[in-house]
């Protein structure tokens, strides 16, 4: 169910794809650790490992909240890795509203498809955009709707 | 206007008309707001009181395109943003000029190589009538720039134009 591996500077737990879900409401519900600020999503590109993970950085804030048995924040990261072929991971979208925005970058950016998500699409890219941008392999077009994405100079001479 | 024209020196009223004219152009451009990023910082420093561009007369920002006469792009061009730069030059009356400032409109800028998003240079979009190199230039270039344009108005001739059209017209 878990993979856990506790690493040095930034400390993160691996958690498989699948149950995702499940752990995330448990992190935000449990009163043990309320987890209820998720900061930041970042999508990873291991191209080594042919696979694309997301980190998601959750905070404890402890609120008004009689029921909460935290006293102080702390942080800590949660990395899901997926298939780079076909990524797929379920969407916590329910969970934590902040990640409605951040899950869609990470598709936009990287092509992970989230499932249940409401809204999947497009955010940062315009919507006819081919490809993912960040991914490693990544070739950017020569050209979108008639402008030249590079100048003469680049395509005689290409660096990248 | 035969009996006017060989009164005085060749084109001494045109050309005094010229001059009245485009003294007031080029004394009153109206820009119109288009900060897209850091370089807007900048146009809002030429816009406040220490490098104040009211005393060109050009202090008069428009939000509207359809009000103004120059465009001063001020930031990266992406491409999402490419078709409303388009959108807005084409909703500018003429005579309309374009100011590119910053090096990311001039030619890409600091995302020239790795930019994926990136217009390498606004002149791929709209026509370009003066470059200001800088990232971001400063307050001072930014006048520089306003006032090469001031030379390039007051050395248009319309009025010129229009009477020798007009004399073409009236020999054939």
């Amino acid at each position: 169910m878990l993979d856990q591996r506790v690493e040095g500077c930034h400390p993160y737990v691996e958690i498989a794809a699948d149950r995702w879900r499940e752990v995330a409401r448990f992190l935000r519900s449990d009163p043990r650790m309320r987890f209820n600020f998720l900061r930041c999503i970042t999508g990873l590109d291991l191209l080594a490992d042919d696979k694309l993970a997301c980190v998601y950085d959750l905070m404890q804030l402890p609120l008004d909240d009689p029921t909460t048995l935290i006293m102080k924040t702390s942080e800590f990261a949660v990395r899901v890795t997926t298939d780079r072929n076909a990524p797929s991971l379920p969407s916590v979208s329910q969970v934590w509203a902040a990640a409605e925005w951040h899950e869609r970058e990470a598709y936009d950016m990287f092509g992970i498809e989230f499932t249940d998500h409401p809204d999947l699409r497009r955010i940062l890219c315009p919507d006819d955009w081919v490809g993912y941008p960040l991914r490693k392999d990544y070739d950017f077009p020569l050209e979108y709707h008639g402008i030249p994405a590079t100048t003469e100079f680049e395509l005689t001479n290409p660096r990248h | 206007m035969s009996w006017i024209e060989n009164r005085f020196e060749e084109g001494l009223i045109m050309t005094s008309l010229d001059w009245a004219i485009n003294w007031g152009r080029s004394n009153s451009i109206w820009p119109m707001t288009f900060g897209l990023a850091c370089c807007a910082i900048e146009m809002m420093a030429v816009g406040a009181s220490r490098f104040d561009i009211d005393r060109f007369g050009a202090g008069a920002f428009r939000a509207t395109p359809r009000q103004c006469d120059l465009m001063i792009v001020a930031g990266t061009g992406t491409y999402k943003m490419a078709s409303r730069l388009k959108r807005l030059y084409n909703q500018m009356p003429d005579p309309k000029y374009v100011m590119a400032m910053g090096a990311c409109t001039v030619g890409g800028g600091p995302y020239f190589k790795h930019g994926y998003h990136v217009v390498k240079g606004v002149d791929l979009v709209v026509p370009v009538d003066i470059y200001i190199p800088g990232c971001p230039p400063r307050p001072e270039a930014l006048l520089e720039g306003l006032m090469r344009l001031q030379d390039k108005i007051r050395h248009q001739t319309r009025a010129k134009t229009l009477m020798t059209k007009a004399k073409e017209a009236a020999l054939r």
